[in-house]
């Protein structure tokens, strides 16, 4: 805590900011490079540039684990838990690249900043996982944020997705406001924005009112991008206008990242008044996703809704103790991501050309013409029910088993009678897959090599945490120690 | 050949063969013919491993046997934790034996998505066997969850006209139904950290669970609707018609034959295994809804017009049987219900492969569509009326020696159980010959019926081996039950102590 004093950073500091680095320099190459390129043909070598930058900010991360401790004068902290993140969001962000390479060609959107600015996002991402300073998560959300929100309305002839950006930004910079004037309170309470500091103050006595209404404050702003009810009303409108790969990104990567805040800020900062708040939300994002994806015809809105659930669940392990509820909810964001990338990486492949065959319609007779992406997706979708032997399973059994040992009966029960429920419209695509003729032949085109990496690397991580889930949660065990100690 | 290593790995063998047979189908060309051996070969190499179980198994003891505890998964506890004592070993071979029989009644029925359904019959038969030989709750979870998926496109994909209403159907019933049996082992994972079954046993009975006298009704219960609606028990039964009509007949045949005895396994292993107190004083109302079962599903498989339905609902009469066997809580009425198990596995199995051979010739199952059948397919007829008694509950075969069982053990426990029970006999005896009178006797009433081929060698190859079972089951009964008898006796052994406790007070 001595670097206060110290007026430039060593160079240890710059590795521990290393992935952000790479992320960087590879999103400003692209900018460079897209200007003096041929604008048909460009989007190829942007693209591999942009997946070199997240391989290399991967390489970075494994690096960086060497040397973990603060840096930047007590703003980042490098330890066992923000390398978990960093290694998720870089993952997900080389998936997601994988994913649109093809889908960028059949949409015909030009490629330009495309792939700059999802390497921008996961660099606030990234930043938001390491950073133990409110102000700096601020900036790093705004990164992220400001990201996605242009990413959300890139397929610029529809109207949809320029709806779906412009809600999004408006929305979202509301939420950020929230954030914003939570930190601004919770300086008021405590008189410091780091988080340890914070943590002392309020573990020390009493903690202030203030105090109270700035967690709520912050609480607003973060579950807004975890679209947790009742913060959920955008989801379903955005999610179904913006590219279908950017709905797999957004709805995975930022939102782990949004929960290793919520983590940080809640555990390590011994935030007072927690259980009930969360308790409500939880309960309700549960209950509200499931019941909204019920009468879902679109396969995304059907996603989104089901992300407001599972964003549910994942609040349930908030509401535990954190000795099994932190690990609980970093394996849960790891398999949410490796699930729902891919089953978005199947919904933009099926898609085509602007994104016409998006409903369940569609998918009719999928199992029939094309037996092995309607195998995969069915992968995805039992996970994302929470059927034994995939990751789905274990997060959810990790999560409620969390719960009941802070004996939280009520919100379990709330969370397994949901996944009963959620058990039904997931089947329902499974079912319109296998079991339904389809009425008019939607065109299936071969998955490319890329796309076929991207659902590989998705279906494998899904069933490796299925089957042999020990040592990501051991490892999320000992990252929940380094970050309560 | 039974050397330690064997014994341990054995469990491992019999379950995984299928799917690992299952993986190398996926490689498989599509070429129908070649992937149809294929499967047989697997399941009859299975049903060959499987053998050794009973083979070596040592029928005096009572614990676990061919035993294999490793760790799998550190955090939660889990471990990979196998074994079958008398009562389970009997319902893997069950399983193995009737897979095979399976593959045989679907070589022409299936034409379509071959492989798919192929690959589909053995992952379950892998899932099944697993259910019976876990010994680990979580792991046993596991393969419970695994069997859905299966069965559910079995049915979804291959079935009859209402299949897709019939698989969600049958998802969402038991799939609702068994989130409460994994509430209930995620409370005894919290109290215990072990999801070991003999462990939690243990702790149970030396009374080391903080909180247990409060929990345990819920517990018993959260087990209990997951096992009840999978048996099912009478009014949680409705999905079990739909699924049975609908599936295609390698379907109903896993469905009746092992699948619902999933249920009444559980409930022996767990309910009466982990929760004895409970399992007494909630016996009157399960009791009387067993005996609803019995009375119930045999009068309405009485007016059913659809072979098949009239078979789907004398499963849901037999398996009240064993329901109220297991809950008369005395010897012979445990193992007059693992023994129903095993022959209603073998004779249903057998019947819905009947009704299957006769709707790949007239692709119906409406009784009133056949008459007079003995004169044009006079094979088939003896088949049918042999298994028909044999199910009926004739003397030397083997329905009648787990009915006689129970209804013993059901006059041991009360009397008006028994007689009410036994009605049930009776009941069966009127459903299943009057079916047989019409479809069979008579003059042949549709002109179309005149010429139906008799059976062919692999619809007899396939039948035999039930007959041979039935008969051999019926007439020496001793070479299961001297397997079943410990493993009972160990079940009840805190039954007898809760008695003389009552009588001691």
């Amino acid at each position: 805590m001595n670097g206060a004093a110290q007026v430039t950073p060593q160079a240890v500091e710059y590795i521990r900011i290393l992935p952000e680095i790479v992320l960087t320099i590879f999103g400003i190459i692209i900018m460079m490079l897209d200007p003096l390129m041929d604008e048909r043909r460009s989007q190829r070598t942007l693209g591999a540039v942009g997946l070199v930058g997240a391989l290399a900010a991967i390489v970075a991360t494994l690096y960086q684990s060497q040397y973990p401790g603060v840096g930047f004068w007590g703003m980042v902290n490098v330890d066992s838990f923000s390398v978990f993140f960093h290694f998720l969001v870089t993952a997900v962000t080389a998936v997601v690249i994988l994913t649109s390479y093809e889908y960028m060609e059949v949409q015909q959107i030009r490629a330009g900043e495309y792939y700059g600015l999802i390497l921008f996002g996961a660099v606030g991402m990234c930043l938001m996982s390491s950073a133990v300073e409110l102000v700096l998560i601020f900036i790093a959300l705004e990164i992220s944020s400001i990201s996605t929100y242009i990413l959300a309305g890139f397929r610029r002839r529809a109207a949809i997705s320029s709806e779906s950006s412009v809600k999004y930004f408006l929305l979202g910079s509301f939420a950020t406001a929230f954030f914003l004037y939570g930190v601004a309170l919770m300086f008021g309470a405590t008189g410091s924005t780091s988080i340890a500091v914070i943590g002392q103050v309020l573990a020390s006595g009493q903690p202030p009112v203030l105090a109270y209404v700035g967690i709520a404050l912050m609480f607003v702003g973060l579950g807004f991008k975890v679209a947790a009810a009742p913060f959920h009303v955008w989801t379903p409108d955005v999610y179904e206008g913006a590219p279908a790969p950017i709905v797999g990104f957004m709805s995975t990567a930022p939102k782990a990242a949004v929960f290793a805040v919520l983590l940080r800020i809640l555990f390590e900062a011994h935030a007072p008044g927690r259980l009930w708040l969360i308790w409500v939300v939880a309960a309700l994002s549960m209950t509200l996703g499931n019941i909204g994806a019920l009468v879902q015809d679109n396969v995304k809105r059907l996603l989104a809704y089901s992300s407001i659930a599972h964003a549910g669940y994942l609040l349930v392990a908030f509401a535990a103790l954190p000795a099994n509820g932190i690990p609980a909810a970093m394996f849960y964001t790891a398999s949410y991501a490796a699930m729902n990338v891919g089953a978005f990486a199947v919904v933009s492949h099926l898609a085509s050309a602007g994104e016409r065959y998006v409903t369940m319609e569609d998918y009719a007779g999928l199992g029939r013409r094309s037996p092995l992406l309607a195998a995969t997706l069915t992968i995805f979708l039992l996970s994302l029910i929470g059927i034994p032997a995939t990751g789905g399973f274990f997060a959810k059994f990790y999560v409620f088993s969390a719960a009941l040992q802070a004996n939280l009966v009520g919100l379990v029960i709330i969370g397994v009678l949901n996944s009963a429920v959620g058990a039904y419209y997931y089947l329902r695509v499974i079912v319109v897959m296998y079991m339904r003729e389809a009425r008019q032949e939607v065109p299936v085109s071969p998955v490319p090599l890329g796309l076929g990496v991207a659902l590989a690397i998705s279906a494998v991580a899904t069933i490796y945490l299925g089957v042999l889930p020990g040592r990501v949660l051991e490892y999320a065990t000992r990252s929940a120690g380094d970050l309560l100690r | 050949m039974n050397s330690p290593t064997l014994d341990s790995a054995i469990l491992t063998l019999v379950t995984f063969i299928p799917m690992a047979g299952a993986l190398l189908l996926l490689l498989f060309p599509r070429r129908d013919r070649d992937i149809r051996i294929f499967a047989l070969v697997v399941s009859v190499l299975t049903f060959g491993v499987s053998l050794h179980l009973p083979v070596y198994f040592e029928r005096a003891r009572a614990g676990f046997q061919y035993e294999i505890n490793t760790p799998w998964i550190p955090t939660p506890n889990i471990h990979y934790h196998m074994g079958v004592d008398g009562i389970s070993m009997w319902l893997v071979v069950l399983t193995t034996f009737l897979t095979p029989l399976c593959v045989l009644i679907s070589w022409k029925s299936i034409h379509e998505r071959v492989k798919e359904f192929f690959i589909l019959l053995l992952i379950m038969e892998t899932a099944l066997i697993g259910v019976f030989v876990s010994l680990d709750l979580f792991l046993f979870y596991f393969f419970w969850e695994a069997t859905l998926i299966p069965m559910a496109l079995l049915i979804g994909i291959y079935g009859h006209e209402r299949r897709v209403y019939a698989a969600i159907k049958f998802f969402m019933f038991t799939m609702i139904a068994s989130v409460f049996m994994l509430a209930a082992i995620l409370w005894l994972y919290a109290k215990l950290g072990t999801f070991d079954f003999v462990a939690i046993q243990t702790a149970i009975r030396n009374g080391q669970v903080d909180g247990w006298v409060g929990a345990a009704p819920w517990l018993f219960l959260g087990f209990f609707v997951a096992f009840a609606v999978k048996v099912p028990l009478f009014p949680v039964h409705t999905w079990l018609p739909d699924a049975h009509v609908e599936a295609p007949t390698a379907g109903s045949v896993l469905l009746a034959g092992v699948l619902l005895k999933m249920g009444t396994y559980g409930m022996l292993r767990f309910n009466l295994g982990l929760f004895p107190d409970q399992s007494r004083s909630n016996a009157p109302w399960i009791v009387t809804l067993a005996l609803i079962g019995i009375i119930y599903g045999a009068l309405v498989a009485m007016v059913q017009p659809n072979m098949k339905k009239l078979i789907a609902y004398s499963s849901i009469s037999h398996l009240g049987f064993v329901v109220l066997g297991i809950f008369s809580f005395t010897q012979a009425g445990l193992d007059g219900a693992m023994f129903v198990m095993l022959a209603h596995g073998v004779s249903t199995g057998a019947l819905f492969m009947l009704a299957g051979i006769l709707h790949e010739r007239r692709h119906t199952f409406e009784i009133t569509e056949f008459g007079g059948l003995a004169t044009p397919m006079p094979v088939y007829a003896t088949f049918f009326s042999f298994i028909v008694l044999a199910s009926v509950g004739l003397p030397l075969l083997n329905g009648f020696v787990g009915e006689f069982l129970v209804l013993s053990g059901a006059f041991r426990a009360r009397e008006v159980y028994g007689i009410l029970g036994a009605t049930g006999v009776i009941w069966s005896a009127c459903y299943l010959l009057w079916m047989y009178q019409r479809v069979f006797f008579g003059k042949v009433t549709h002109d179309v019926n005149r010429t139906l081929p008799d059976l062919d060698m692999r619809e007899r190859l396939a039948l035999w081996p039930t007959a041979v079972a039935a008969l051999v089951m019926g007439v020496a009964p001793l070479l299961w039950l001297n397997a079943i008898d410990p493993a009972v006796q160990n079940a009840l052994a805190p039954f007898a102590q809760l008695a003389s406790k009552v009588v001691g007070q």
